[in-house]
């Protein structure tokens, strides 16, 4: 079947509604957030219309629905990135995530893999999201460990030009963002992978904007970590992954204490059940990873292939039609290789807060500011910038939207 | 238009011709303060002498709305009494945090009150303020002096 995406705005009821005094809706803020298709919403409520009970406890019918919602969707999830079932944490959030992993590690004991000591090498790069960043500066203050960084070229490329000055043997951890939630530029992972392996290191993939919108295989990228948001994957709020290699995993100590993720305890000590289960203490949020679950199947109906070749020509064209405009710049790579759906531009001297306002009021969603990635806006020597990110609902009709207003806003602000 | 309630003519007009923008070597008390959420910045000085705001300059990047607001500020508060000056400022925030329900007292707030539209974009509130909460914190530090 062809990719359609007017037909698939069908499945996402948000389409529906009408904005700023019964305007069309023209959404360009997936990188923010995706909107979720019906089967989605469905598979969030129908958990606590039909199956909620609390998970991996009681003997009863609905504690093991419910069971089986969540580990059903952690099966489809495994399968989709390519790992093993065992290997999937569920966690609110990919923030969660990384802070997960960054206060595991820094709980390692000695001998422990993932102990760090000070003179060790933690490296990140200058285009990280805050969520991939902060994590890591913490944890470099906590443990004595040296954070580095791979910088970004003016295109809005890493600066990969000297590997193995950045990665080197007193490297432990090499945590990187797949695709720029800033700039959408992908950043090429194998020679950055073979070298963290080669020193002994461990890959942590930012996979938010880049499992969401393209092929995403664990296996394939050889990686050892990685983690996404539900929630920028026309998922449910509320629920994170973070996907590690099992024998990590295992050697991994446990971030957050409480009920059922214990193997034994005592008025005085505790052991932990195996992962996934070591990391997921508590009731989980069921409805959300159903949700999640749902949201997978849908993407893989349509296919990630398909859905990113659809953002690519959306990204074509619209660098070719804001090219166009005098006065826009755009503020990441103009060409289409090694890039997702996410465009930040800047528009003369009018602030994007001011853009992002006029647009708003042609029914158009963008989004303003930093994009929490501080650092990044900064190298780029801009205060701020205006993103448009697209994702499998856009259309070039959007994009056109767009354009038209981003026209206006200049004879409105000039 | 509806945006036309939000962007009216004496803000934009003090967006393209900022007053008072270009800090002084002399103050009382400096100040520094950003917007987390958009990168927005502004630097401020303020001499306040014998319980007057004698003068307010400030440096900065951000909106129309944020340069507009502290534009307006400093036009309206210098040579002002710092509890007059006070007495503004509450008028301001109040209005800013109105939700669209109130106008603003023309004659306390002069100019200011072109801001009203900004209480229904709850998003732009902040922008609005940052100039007024540099001031605050400013006004205080020169009288703790």
């Amino acid at each position: 079947m062809a990719f359609d995406a007017t037909a698939i705005r069908t499945d996402f009821p948000i389409f529906d509604r009408k904005i700023r005094d019964g305007k069309r809706l023209v959404y360009l803020d997936s990188g923010g957030t995706s909107q979720k298709p019906n089967s989605v919403i469905a598979a969030e409520s129908n958990f606590y219309r039909l199956h909620n009970a609390a998970a991996h406890r009681g003997a009863h019918q609905l504690a093991e629905e419910a069971t089986e919602a969540i580990e059903s969707a952690r099966a489809t999830i495994a399968n989709f990135l390519g790992g093993q079932a065992d290997e999937i944490v569920f966690t609110k959030s990919s923030t969660e995530a990384f802070n997960l992993l960054a206060y595991a590690i820094s709980s390692a004991p000695k001998g422990n893999k993932f102990n760090l000591s000070a003179g060790d090498e933690i490296v990140v790069s200058e285009m990280e999201h805050h969520a991939n960043l902060i994590p890591w500066q913490q944890l470099a203050g906590r443990t004595g460990a040296v954070l580095k960084w791979f910088e970004v070229t003016p295109e809005g490329r890493l600066d990969l030009s000297d590997i193995n000055s950045v990665i080197t043997s007193k490297t432990k951890i090499v945590a990187l963002t797949h695709q720029s939630n800033v700039l959408g530029t992908i950043n090429p992972l194998e020679a950055l992978v073979k070298r963290t392996h080669e020193v002994g290191a461990v890959f942590i993939l930012d996979a938010c904007q880049s499992v969401p919108h393209m092929p995403v295989n664990v296996t394939e990228l050889d990686i050892d970590f990685l983690a996404f948001s539900g929630h920028k994957a026309v998922g449910p709020t509320g629920v994170g992954v973070l996907w590690g290699r099992a024998d990590l995993l295992a050697e991994l100590p446990p971030f957050l204490f409480g009920g059922s993720m214990i193997e034994s305890v005592t008025m005085t000590d505790a052991t932990w059940a195996p992962a996934p289960r070591k990391f997921e203490p508590g009731v989980p949020n069921m409805a959300q990873i159903a949700g999640l679950g749902e949201a997978i199947k849908y993407l893989s109906n349509i296919g990630m292939s398909e859905i990113h070749n659809h953002e690519i020509a959306l990204t074509k064209y619209a660098i070719t039609q804001m090219s166009a405009i005098a006065g826009l710049r755009i503020i990441c790579p103009t060409d289409t290789v090694l890039r997702g759906g996410a465009i930040s531009f800047t528009l003369g001297e009018i602030h994007p807060h001011d853009l992002g306002q006029f647009l708003d009021d042609a029914g158009i969603a963008v989004r303003t500011g930093h994009h929490c990635a501080w650092p990044l806006t900064r190298k780029m020597g801009v205060p701020a910038t205006t993103r448009a990110s697209f994702y499998l609902y856009n259309t070039t009709e959007d994009i056109d939207q767009l354009c038209t207003s981003i026209l206006a806003a200049q004879k409105y602000f000039g | 238009m509806q945006l036309d309630n939000l962007y009216q003519e004496v803000i934009l007009d003090h967006y393209k011709n900022p007053q008072n923008k270009k800090l002084s070597a002399i103050y009382d008390a400096q100040v520094h303060h950003v917007n987390p959420s958009c990168g927005d910045e502004i630097d401020l000085n303020i001499t306040v002498k014998a319980g007057v705001v004698e003068a307010i300059t400030w440096d900065g990047v951000g909106c129309s709305i944020s340069q507009a607001s502290v534009s307006i500020l400093t036009d309206l508060l210098i040579g002002k009494s710092i509890d007059y000056a006070y007495k503004i400022y509450d008028e301001f925030v109040a209005l800013m945090q109105s939700k669209g329900t109130v106008t603003g007292d023309e004659e306390l707030l002069e100019d200011a009150v072109a801001l009203a539209g900004v209480s229904k974009y709850p998003a732009r509130i902040k922008c609005a303020l940052l100039g007024w909460m540099a001031f605050k914190d400013a006004s205080v530090q020169a009288q703790a002096k």
